[in-house]
Parts: C-alpha cells; sequence; structure tokens
C-alpha cells in the first residue's frame, strides 16, 4: 500500500514535470510575446523614423508647406508640446503635491472626508481622456471664458478668453494629470520613515515646521518622479486638445496664453488622417513619431530611475 | 546652577504651560488652505460631471428639438431687425467670431440665401420628426430612401440622424476584441511575473511594460493605421482595411499595460505564506501559483479586468485611427466601425455650440463618463476588498 | 530651576504611591495619576500612577510590548499625533497638567526632549541636524550657533570624532556617532526633562557605555527617564526603577530596592531573568 502510494507520487510528478514546463513555458511566451510586440513598435518607428531626423526637422517650421518632405519641420510643435506642459506642471504640482500633504500628513486616515477625496482621485485616474476634453470645453472655454470676455472685454465682439487657447489646454491636462502627482506624492510621503517627522516634532517644531523643512525636502525625488509621469503622460495626449486648443495649423508660434498651438501628438493625427498622399509624407510622419516618443521616453526613463533610486535608498534606510 | 544659557533666551517657568496654546496664525492658516486645496479633485469630479450633464441633459429630458422641418421654416429677410443679435446668430448657424466680422450686408446676404435654399429643399416625410427625442436615438427607424427600419446615426445629413445605438455597438465590438486580445496575455504575463521568474528577470519585464504604458495613445493608433492594418489585412484577407479588428488590437496595446499592473499587484499581495504552505505540501511552482495563489487573487483578476475595459472604452485616439469610422451596425468585427469616442473626437469640433449635435455629442460624452465610473467603482471595491481579506488573513 | 519646588504647594497630595517608601511623592516633577491610555480599542496601559523626581534617572523596565514606550510618549504628548488615541487620568509637570485645556503641545516638546530608540538624525549635516533645533528655539545669530553646536556635541562626546567633518551627512556616521548626535540634538536645546527610549538598544559595548557615561553626566542638569531592556544598565545608571507589565505598573522604588529586595514576585522574576 505505501509502496503503491510512493509510485503514484512518482507518476504524479513527472506528469507534473511535463506540466511546469508547459505552464511556465506558456506565460513564459506571453511575456515575450508582449515585449516582443513593444520591441516591433519602437524598432519600426525607429527604422523609418532616423532617417526623417536632422537638425532642419526639429528647428524647422511649417511655413513653407507641412506635408513637404524636406521642408517641413516639427519645431512649432516641439515648442507647443512643451509650452502646454510646463504650463500644466505649474498649475498641477501645487495643487497635486498639497492634496498629497493633507491626505498623508493632516488628515485622519478614516475620516470621511479623506474617503471622498480618495474615491475622487481613484475616479479622476479613470476618467476617458475625450471626457476631459469635454469639459475643458464646456467648462474652461464656454463658462470661464465666455464669461471671461464680458468683463474683461466688453465691447469686444471677438471672443479673446472664450476660445481654444493655451491656457485652456494646459488647465485641461493640469486636471487629468492630478491623481498621478498625487499618487506619486503620497508615495513618496509614505517612504519616509515616521521617524523622521517624530524627531522634528519632539524637538519642538510645528507641523508646519516639519512638513517644510524636513518633509518635502526629503520627499523632493518622489514628488520629482510625480511630476515627471505627469508631464510624460501629458505630454502624448491629443484627445484632450483637440477642442481645447491645439491647431491643425498656425502661421506662427504661440504668444499669448489665449493663442492656439500646434502640438506633436495632435500633428500625428493630423499627418496620418489628413495628408494628402501618405506614401510621400511617410517621413514626416515617422519623423513626428519618433520625436514625440523620444521626448516620452526620456521623460519616463528619468522617471523611472529617479524612482529606483529613491526605493533603494529608502531600503537602505529602512 | 552652570549651565549654558538657554539658547531662546531666559528659560521660563512652567507656568507657561499653562498660559494657555501660543496662536500660530501661518500654522492655522496653512492647515486651512491646505485642506481646502485637497478638495480640489472632490470639485473637480463633481464640476466634470456638472458641465458634461449640463449640456446633455435637455437631450435627456426630450427638451432638445432637431426636427429638420423647424429649421427649414426660414425667416422673411425684413425680419433681421426684430431679432436680436444672439438670436440672429443661432438662426444664420454662425460661430461668435463669424458672427462679429460681418456687417450688416452680409448678414442680410446671409438671410436671403438661407430663404433660398430652404425653398429648395424637398418636402422630406421625415423632416417634421424630433430625431433626438430617445425613440430616434435608442430605436431603429423606417427613413426615408431606406427599405427597412435602421439604427442610423448621421447627424450632418439633411435629417439629423442620431441613433447612438451603431455607436454603443462599435464601442462594444472595439473594445471586446482588445481584452480578448490583451487579456490572455497580460495575466499570463503577471503570472509568470509575479510567481515563476527568476527575480533579475523580472527587473527587466516590469520596466518594459511600463514603457508600453508610456507610449502615447495617438503613436499606438498610428501604428494601427500605418503598420498593423496593413499585415493584419494580409493576414486575415478581410475587405476593410482599417475596422474594429485592428483597432481593437492596437487598443489592447494600450490595455496591457494597465491589466498587467493591476493583476501583477495582486498576485505579489497574495501572502507568501500562501504559497509557501502549497510548497511545503509537494506542489510544484506553478502549481502553487495555479492552485493556490491565483484563486487567491481571483478578485484582483477581476478587476484588473474590469478597469482594462474602462480604459478600452475610453480610449479615443487609437480607435480614432484605427477603425475606419463608418458608423455601421455590424457585429462583424471586420467592418468598418464607429466608436462613440471617435465620434466625439471626429465631430464637436464642427459643431453649432448649444446645438442639438453638440448636446448628443456630450450626451455621448456623459455615457462613457458613467460606464468608466461605474468600472473604475466596481474594480476599486473589489481591489480594497481583496486587500483587506488577505491582509486580514494574514 | 526654582520651579521645581512648585509642586508642593500646587499639587494636591497623590493618591498612595504604587510602591511604599518610592520617590518622595512632593518632590516628583513629573507625575501621572490614574492614566491609562487605548489604541483604538485596545488598552495599552491601565492606571498608570507614579512620580518621577528631579535631576535623578529613572529607569522604565519591563517585557517587550508592556508600553514603556507608550508612556514615555505620553509625557511630550507625542501621542497625539496617532490616530484614535484616547487617555484618561492625568499628567503633570510640577502641578501642570499637560493634557489641560490650554497647554500648547510645542511649548511643551521644546522643554522635554526625547531620544528615539532607532536613532533618526536627519538626512542634513551634523552641524544642520543640531541647528535645526537651535532655529527652531530662535537662535539665528551665526556665531550663537555655531558655539551652541560645538557644545552639544561635546556634550555627548561626539566633538572630537566628528569636529573635521561637521558639515558632511549626518547618515554617514556610525549607528553609535548617530544615536549620540541624537542626544546632542535633543541636549542642544536645554529642555528640561529628557527621555530616553532604549538609546543604548542597537549598539556596541563601547557606544553604550559612551552613553552610559553621558547620562550620568547629563543628570547634573537634565531629570532623565530612561526605557531599557538591559537590566545592568538600569541597575548601573538609573537612581529610580519602575517596572511595567501588561500596561500595568507593577513595581515603582530605588533602584537598589528594586533590584536586591523587590515587593513583588514578577519583579523579582523579572529583574533576576527568571520571568517567562
Ligand atoms: N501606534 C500604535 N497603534 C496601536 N497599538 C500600538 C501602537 N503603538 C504601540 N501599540 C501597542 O501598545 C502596546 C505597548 O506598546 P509600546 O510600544 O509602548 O511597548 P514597549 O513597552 O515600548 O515595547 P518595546 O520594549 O518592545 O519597545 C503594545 O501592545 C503595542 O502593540
Ligand atoms: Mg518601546
Amino acid at each position: 500500500m505505501t509502496l503503491h502510494g510512493r509510485w503514484e507520487v512518482g507518476g504524479g510528478s513527472r506528469r507534473g514535470a511535463a506540466w511546469s514546463v508547459l505552464f511556465t513555458g506558456a506565460t513564459g511566451l506571453a511575456t515575450a510575446l508582449i515585449l516582443a510586440m513593444l520591441a516591433v513598435i519602437l524598432v519600426n518607428v525607429a527604422w523609418h523614423g532616423w532617417p526623417a531626423l536632422s537638425w532642419r526637422f526639429v528647428t524647422a517650421g511649417t511655413e513653407a508647406d507641412m506635408f513637404e518632405v524636406g521642408k517641413a519641420g516639427v519645431f512649432p510643435m516641439i515648442f507647443g508640446t512643451t509650452a502646454r506642459v510646463i504650463l500644466m506642471t505649474l498649475f498641477v504640482i501645487p495643487v497635486g503635491v498639497t492634496t498629497a500633504i493633507y491626505l498623508h500628513e493632516y488628515a485622519h486616515t478614516t475620516s470621511v472626508l479623506t474617503r471622498v477625496i480618495r474615491t475622487a482621485v481613484a475616479n479622476l485616474a479613470g476618467v476617458p481622456s475625450i471626457v476631459f476634453g469635454l469639459f475643458g470645453l464646456g467648462f474652461f472655454i464656454h463658462f470661464l471664458g465666455d464669461r471671461l470676455d464680458l468683463v474683461l472685454h466688453p465691447d469686444n465682439p471677438k471672443p479673446i478668453w472664450g476660445k481654444p487657447a493655451l491656457l485652456w489646454a494646459s488647465l485641461t491636462l493640469a486636471v487629468m494629470t492630478l491623481p498621478v502627482v498625487i499618487v506619486a506624492t503620497e508615495e513618496a510621503l509614505r517612504g519616509l520613515s515616521p521617524g523622521l517627522r517624530e524627531a522634528s516634532l519632539a524637538l519642538g517644531a510645528t507641523k508646519l515646521q516639519t512638513i517644510w523643512q524636513i518633509v518635502l525636502p526629503n520627499a523632493l525625488p518622489g514628488i520629482l518622479t510625480g511630476g515627471i509621469l505627469a508631464v510624460s503622460r501629458a505630454a502624448g495626449e491629443v484627445a484632450p486638445l483637440l477642442f481645447t486648443g491645439a491647431a491643425y495649423y498656425m502661421a506662427e508660434l504661440p504668444r499669448s496664453l489665449t493663442d492656439q498651438f500646434m502640438d506633436l501628438g495632435y500633428h500625428v493625427f493630423v499627418l496620418s488622417t489628413q495628408s494628402p498622399n501618405l506614401e510621400q509624407t511617410r517621413p514626416i510622419l515617422y519623423g513626428t513619431v519618433l520625436v514625440l516618443l523620444l521626448l516620452t521616453f526620456a521623460l519616463n526613463a528619468t522617471a523611472i530611475l529617479v524612482r529606483a533610486r529613491m526605493r533603494r535608498r529608502q531600503r537602505a534606510a529602512g | 546652577m552652570a549651565e549654558p544659557s538657554h539658547p531662546g533666551g531666559r528659560r521660563p517657568g512652567w507656568q507657561a504651560l499653562d498660559r494657555g496654546q501660543r496662536a500660530r496664525p501661518w500654522e492655522w492658516v496653512a492647515e486651512q488652505a491646505i485642506r481646502v486645496v485637497s478638495v480640489t479633485a472632490i470639485v473637480l469630479v463633481f464640476l466634470i460631471f456638472v458641465f458634461v450633464m449640463r449640456e446633455a441633459l435637455p437631450v435627456l429630458l426630450g427638451r432638445v428639438n432637431s426636427a429638420a422641418a423647424q429649421e427649414r421654416r426660414a425667416l422673411p429677410v425684413e425680419q433681421m431687425d426684430r431679432l436680436d443679435p444672439e438670436e440672429l446668430r443661432q438662426y444664420l448657424e454662425l460661430s461668435r467670431k463669424e458672427f462679429a466680422e460681418m456687417d450688416r450686408d452680409t448678414l442680410r446676404l446671409l438671410m436671403e440665401v438661407k430663404l433660398e435654399a430652404a425653398e429648395e429643399v424637398p418636402e422630406d416625410k421625415d423632416a417634421p420628426l424630433n430625431t433626438a427625442a430617445w425613440r430616434y436615438l435608442l430605436g431603429p427607424h423606417q427613413w426615408t430612401g431606406y427599405d427597412r427600419p435602421a439604427y442610423i446615426w448621421q447627424p450632418v445629413s439633411s435629417i439629423h440622424k442620431y441613433n447612438i445605438v451603431p455607436l454603443i455597438v462599435g464601442s462594444l465590438k472595439t473594445s471586446v476584441v482588445a481584452l480578448l486580445f490583451a487579456v490572455p496575455l497580460a495575466l499570463a504575463a503577471a503570472l509568470y511575473v509575479s510567481q515563476l521568474a527568476p527575480p533579475r528577470l523580472k527587473e527587466w519585464v516590469k520596466p518594459g511594460i511600463e514603457l508600453l504604458a508610456g507610449i502615447p495613445s495617438v503613436v499606438l493608433g498610428f501604428f494601427g493605421l500605418v503598420v498593423l492594418a496593413t499585415f493584419l489585412q494580409q493576414v486575415c484577407g478581410y475587405a476593410s482595411r482599417l475596422n474594429a479588428f485592428v483597432a481593437g488590437i492596437a487598443l489592447g496595446l494600450a490595455c496591457i499595460p494597465v491589466i498587467f499592473s493591476i493583476a501583477e499587484d495582486a498576485l505579489t499581495s497574495v501572502p507568501r505564506s500562501f504559497s509557501e504552505a502549497a510548497l511545503a505540501l509537494g506542489s510544484s511552482r506553478w502549481q502553487a501559483a495555479w492552485q493556490v495563489v491565483l484563486p487567491a487573487a481571483v478578485p484582483g483578476v477581476f478587476a484588473a479586468i474590469v478597469l482594462g475595459f474602462g480604459r478600452a472604452v475610453g480610449e479615443t485616439m487609437v480607435v480614432l485611427m484605427a477603425s475606419g469610422n463608418a458608423s455601421l451596425l455590424t457585429w462583424s468585427v471586420f467592418d468598418s466601425t464607429r466608436t462613440m469616442t471617435a465620434t466625439i473626437a471626429a465631430e464637436l469640433a464642427e459643431t453649432v455650440f448649444g446645438g442639438h449635435h453638440y448636446r448628443i455629442l456630450f450626451l455621448l460624452g456623459a455615457l462613457l463618463f458613467a460606464v468608466t465610473f461605474l468600472s473604475n467603482l466596481l474594480g476599486e471595491l473589489v481591489i480594497q476588498r481583496l486587500k483587506r481579506r488577505l491582509e486580514g488573513g494574514r | 530651576m526654582d520651579d521645581v519646588s512648585l509642586p508642593k504647594v500646587r499639587l494636591p497630595e497623590p493618591a498612595p504611591e504604587p510602591s511604599p517608601g518610592g520617590a518622595g511623592a512632593g518632590e516628583a516633577l513629573l507625575r501621572t495619576e490614574g492614566l491609562s491610555l487605548w489604541y483604538g480599542s485596545a488598552r495599552a496601559l491601565h492606571n498608570i500612577t507614579l512620580g518621577i523626581p528631579p535631576h535623578r534617572v529613572t529607569a522604565f523596565i519591563g517585557p517587550s510590548g508592556c508600553g514603556k514606550s507608550t508612556l514615555l510618549r505620553c509625557f511630550n504628548r507625542l501621542n497625539d499625533l496617532i490616530d484614535h488615541v484616547r487617555i484618561e487620568g492625568r499628567v503633570a509637570i510640577a502641578g501642570h497638567d499637560l493634557y489641560g485645556p490650554g497647554v500648547d503641545a510645542i511649548e511643551l516638546r521644546k522643554r522635554v526632549g526625547m531620544v528615539f530608540q532607532k536613532s533618526n538624525p536627519f538626512p542634513k549635516s551634523i552641524y544642520e541636524n543640531i541647528a535645526y533645533a537651535l532655529r527652531l528655539h530662535g537662535l539665528r545669530e551665526r556665531r550663537r550657533l555655531d558655539e551652541v553646536v560645538e557644545q552639544s556635541l561635546r556634550g555627548a562626546a561626539l566633538w572630537d570624532e566628528v569636529k573635521d567633518r561637521l558639515h558632511r551627512s549626518a547618515l554617514g556616521l556610525s549607528g553609535g556617532q548617530q544615536q549620540r548626535l541624537c542626544i546632542a540634538r535633543a541636549i542642544a536645546i536645554q529642555p528640561d526633562i529628557l527621555l530616553m527610549d532604549e538609546p543604548a538598544s542597537a549598539l556596541d559595548p563601547i557606544a553604550t557605555a559612551r552613553i552610559e557615561d553621558l547620562i550620568l553626566e547629563l543628570k547634573q542638569r537634565f531629570t532623565i527617564v530612561i526605557v531599557t531592556h538591559n537590566m545592568q544598565q538600569a541597575a548601573r545608571i538609573s537612581d529610580y526603577t519602575a517596572f511595567f507589565y501588561l500596561g500595568e505598573l507593577i513595581e515603582f522604588d530605588t533602584t537598589r530596592r528594586v533590584f536586591t529586595n523587590p515587593s513583588q514576585q514578577q519583579t523579582e522574576d523579572y529583574v533576576t531573568g527568571r520571568f517567562g
């Protein structure tokens, strides 16, 4: 009986070994497939986009013809994307960091307000980007903008604020990326050892002094990561810009917050759907995609590196 | 006493403790300010809801009339002076900017043109229908020129046809394709990375998938449109180059990182003791993963799928570029397809502010908001309950 | 420190001491009466009544989890920071109720310093670690800062080791040096009472000996309460010893009595190491 049982176990484990290989193989293969698809996209873009990249391409505008290979450049788009992203950062970082500070340093973990804020943040993170576009149009442009026009320029019949603009696009993106900043900052705050806060408070520091002089400086890398993640997320977003500020074509660079702007991501969309001849304009298209990818990846890579360093440091400290 | 003098000056007696809390106005102001700012997230969600619903509500309540016949009731030119500027602008369907740039004569001319156009339009039996009413938004209708009742989205024809069923079906089709493609891959990868992969490999795979998450959706859409569409057409040999299938695959690429990261998180948060217990009883690693860890993390996996669905339904640029955008109501994934998001993206810029088309697009937005809101809520709830259960069981 | 004599006037005669012949009732600087504390619904302190005499070293001993740290943190109201903590009873310094309605916890913490079990220097330079504390107290003048930083580092027997690298990160110091830096930081602001939560638990014998010497020296200037798991240490440095078990004060008496002739069986078992 014992012998029999032992044999069975042996047979089972042999069959088990086959299953084990199959299972590990299948899941490993799926992982490899995902990475392979990523590689295909990257290689494809790099392969076709690289020849199009030149100093001219990134510094020239579209004065001549935005669809003419060799003449068209993407400088206005790089400018527009950078401008809207920087502007967005100015809005989203203060609000996001402050919210995270409230949630982590001030609020009781179980208070109703905290729970509602957390739910709101989670929901904000899930709102589709096109809905942010609708919100930007309905709230920023037609609600705020129209009213600003009424108040500031009552006799000027042309809308100045009540139309798509750099400012409104940046604000819309700030709303969209708020959860990213909040979550990243909170993670950074959570990572700080509680001993640090206690040390400061036990010396007679007030809460504000502790936060300002001890907590924030030490959470800076994490806050930075949040900012970079938000920026890289926003840099490639197009849907929220469709009605809030991105222009199909502009002869000049935007000069004020109320101007529209050209945008890298939107330009990719324009080039791939509105081109008179896709085969011919392919080099510009691939070049633009490559520039956009390089920009977002550079930002992402920075965020990943900063975060990895931060985690390592925390692990070393903890 | 030979002690160094107190840094803050003379040492006060302990009575100082009883003198009451020192007023620290800045401390108080800062705390209140921080609290006020942190409410922003709540206010924003509320505002999004209000401002999307504000435009959509008149349609919901049946207060919008889009009957073509009503538009054709053109006004005699002499009535121009009786309208106030805003009425006139709306009557002539001009944007504020255009209206501002026109002088009186041009406006007069436009009124004449409008009158003539109205007289030229042939009578249509559908012209008196309010196509923005619920039964036309959701139900089939026998339109002039069609041989049977149909679900038609054709907002810019002479009779505005606003049936949203083809768009909903389009969104579902692309999302289902995306999930069928993404869920098996992402879950398998999550199992592999969390349970089976050697740690060194893990450190490479996770940033890789984060990189995939970092690819802007417009680039995925571009990739679907320029590369994937041609490739898949050659492989599968269907007729329409851009369709729900192509868009679904490209969309799947956008969903994989979402599903992967949530599922991986859920699988990793299953206490090590679970699988160790199984291993101690003689199971192999994959058996422990499959029979112990995965079942314990099922709610997390479910949440991953739900949130992946939310992402798929809400994604705009991929489907706008790769799905073909024909609003046909078919169940075949190989037909050109138009989704709700793509419809908003493509059409909103050309609508009249406050008009019926504008409002119905906002209605689509509200629908999207509701669907993603609910799926996120469901996903979050499930994850929280899972976390609590696993922590409680620890 | 003339105010030390105040309790005689102000304090109502306390309930009988938990252990007869303990620290003289009238002289106590810091006194708890019927102090109980709950974390949520879990009670961590049961009805603690004791008085801590000035300019002495009082040691808290007891098995892990018996509430020593919790009690210590009641003395500078650091427990205020934890959600759902509820306190009953009275804690008073020189007759002034610490949890009274108008008491400013921040002023209190400026006068009741604390050294933690796990050394927690700020990730700043050695100099800045101390200067931060001094600036909180309104000291900004550079020359005075330099002076007091040196004084405090000398006071913590650390000056000679770090005087050449004052502006390097404090995290580069060894564990024992970090702990002495934390002590230097705590004494820099001249508190009246110094609370030390197992200050030497993570240190080697040499560093421990240094810190013990330091404590004996500091006793001249401060009233010290120290938590320790090391019986020899308690015996060496403290004048009074309180033994806690499961949140209750079992015995409080002079150290000599507690270690040689305790009145409670539990205490005897614990100090002789016969305890579970
Ligand atoms: N922040 C907290 N929340 C909930 N319970 C706590 C908290 N801090 C301590 N406790 C509980 O209170 C009791 C007393 O803890 P305390 O830290 O005071 O013990 P201790 O005597 O200092 O132990 P040790 O010698 O290990 O430091 C313990 O049961 C502990 O689990
Ligand atoms: Mg302790």
